[in-house]
């Protein structure tokens, strides 16, 4: 009989108590040991995966602080420049406005400087020229120059018409005494006479005159009365000259192309001497 | 000539009686219960373990995943009954190697009582699992007919897991008695090589036996687990 059964029931025994034991001794201690790395290692992963997480997290967050770091330094860099840009135009437009200013004074400055100097340059000039004028003038009058002086007088007494006459006539009128007759020289008798006939026939009464020395009156006669006056002097042309160049120095001044007054230049008078109109 | 080692016997009083085979047994027992228990004595949690741990570690999850693999889900509660078959049957073999030792599964008792706990196995955990209704419902599915069938293979295939694993593991020990006898150098040694080789193979084979029977009273497949990935792949 190959079947003991005695034996089979002590194996089935063995059997079992070898699978308490191997229980007891293998598979619950070995499993539980291999659950409880799984865990360990579960969580060292999970650790990892959060840290990981973390790690991502602070990076973004560390690229986000970055840029925007970036941003302001880039945005404080461009107003800074702008700011440098804006202050220097107006440090630059400041220095230009104060170089234009003391420029502008400046040229004020020698542009008075050059006025003054011109006016006084012209001034003299043109003194000395009628000083010259005068005295050549008086060094020159004599008893031709004075005749002809006198012919030219009564011949412009000779010649009043309308409003000059009228007025003169009304003048000569209105005076009391005698009309006073001024020349630089003293008349002789022969030229008096030639006067008194002269305003006698223009104003076709008899006016009594009164002949007066008047040194300023260069070579010239001049008759004045109540606010009327009939005269003819080089004085009077040249204080003509004078009054025209007077304004064209001053029109001239203003604009650069000042015409200067040559020394040698005649002076042109407006009108001739035997055509000017008497100064009322 | 010995078939079975339950023929020496050691001491007997009456009906008991200590023969090989259950000596050999005792000391296959002592064995794994003390080496299992020297190495689990002092398991390390962490990622830092002994080799002897390790290797346990590979046995164990290796029966883990067998059981997974035919269907079985919770294989913790089947590891006691199912492990320790598989483990017990290979080691008896492994330990053929060893001179005047003979395989406690070469005798038919032996075998016979690992096929009749198998036997009761299968409905414990068939009923344990769905109940006693639910266990003896499945001998006459799919109809009422199939019930004598369905008894008669249960009862059949206990025998043929008795009779096949006896028969391995007998005529290992068998032919390497004849063949020491004929040719008592070389060639025993390569047959014992081979000897090797069977009992492992028989082992392997009860041990999945006995699970699929249990799976097919259970009825409980678990999600079948993906094959472990490779770390290379």
């Amino acid at each position: 009989m190959l079947i003991d059964w005695f034996t089979v029931g002590a194996q089935a025994l063995n059997f079992l108590l070898l699978v308490w034991l191997m229980r007891r001794f293998l598979y619950k201690p070995v499993l539980n040991a291999i659950d409880a790395r799984e865990k360990l290692i579960a969580a060292e992963l999970a650790d990892a995966v959060a840290k990981k997480a973390d790690a991502q997290k602070e990076r973004d967050e560390f690229q986000k602080k970055n840029q925007e770091f970036d941003r302001q330094r880039v945005s404080l860099l461009d107003k800074a420049t702008t700011e440098a840009t804006a202050e220097r135009q107006r440090l630059l437009d400041e220095a230009r406005n104060a170089a234009d200013s003391l420029r502008a004074r400046q040229q004020d400055a020698l542009n008075r400087d050059q006025q003054s100097l011109h006016d006084e340059i012209t001034r003299r000039t043109r003194e000395e020229v009628f000083a010259i004028a005068r005295k050549t003038l008086t060094d020159l009058s004599g008893t031709n120059l004075e005749e002809r002086i006198c012919d030219v007088f009564t011949r412009r007494l000779r010649e009043l018409n309308g409003e000059a006459k009228d007025g003169l006539a009304k003048a000569v009128r209105a005076s009391r005494g005698p009309i006073p007759v001024r020349s630089e020289f003293d008349l002789p008798a022969k030229q008096r006479e030639m006067i008194q006939k002269a305003l006698n026939e223009t104003l076709s009464a008899d006016i009594p005159l009164r002949f007066e020395t008047a040194p300023a009156l260069i070579g010239g006669i001049e008759l004045t009365t109540n606010g009327q006056k009939v005269a003819w002097s080089i004085a009077e042309y040249l204080a003509l000259m004078d009054a025209s160049i007077g304004e064209l120095l001053k029109k001239g001044a203003k604009p650069r192309d000042t015409p200067e007054i040559k020394p040698g230049a005649k002076p042109k008078p407006e009108t001739r001497p035997d055509t000017a109109k008497e100064p009322v | 000539m010995r078939l079975s080692p339950d023929e020496m016997i050691f001491w007997q009083q009456g009906f008991l009686k200590l023969n090989a085979t259950i000596v050999f047994t005792w000391g296959l027992m002592l064995a794994l219960a003390a080496g299992s228990k020297l190495v689990t004595r002092r398991l390390s949690k962490d990622l830092a373990r002994s080799r002897w741990q390790n290797f346990l570690e590979i046995v164990v999850g290796f029966i883990v995943k067998q059981i997974e693999e035919v269907g079985l889900g919770r294989p913790r509660t089947y590891i006691g009954f199912l492990g320790t078959l598989f483990l017990f049957v290979a080691i008896a073999s492994l330990c053929t190697v060893i001179p005047g030792y003979e395989p406690p599964t070469a005798s038919l008792s032996t075998t016979t009582a690992l096929a009749l706990c198998v036997f009761v196995a299968v409905p414990f955990f068939g009923i344990a699992d769905q109940g006693v209704g639910g266990y003896l419902k499945s001998y006459v599915e799919p109809t009422v007919i199939m019930l004598p069938f369905n008894i008669i293979s249960e009862v059949s295939r206990t025998l043929a897991l008795a009779v096949r694993l006896f028969g391995n593991m007998m005529s290992g020990a068998m032919i390497i008695g004849i063949l020491l006898t004929i040719t008592p150098f070389l060639f025993p040694v390569v047959m014992t090589a081979l000897g090797l080789l069977t009992g492992m193979v028989q082992a392997y084979i009860f041990f999945i036996l006995a699970t699929v029977y249990i799976a097919a009273a259970t009825h409980k497949t678990g999600p079948i687990p993906e094959p472990e990935k490779e770390p290379g792949e």
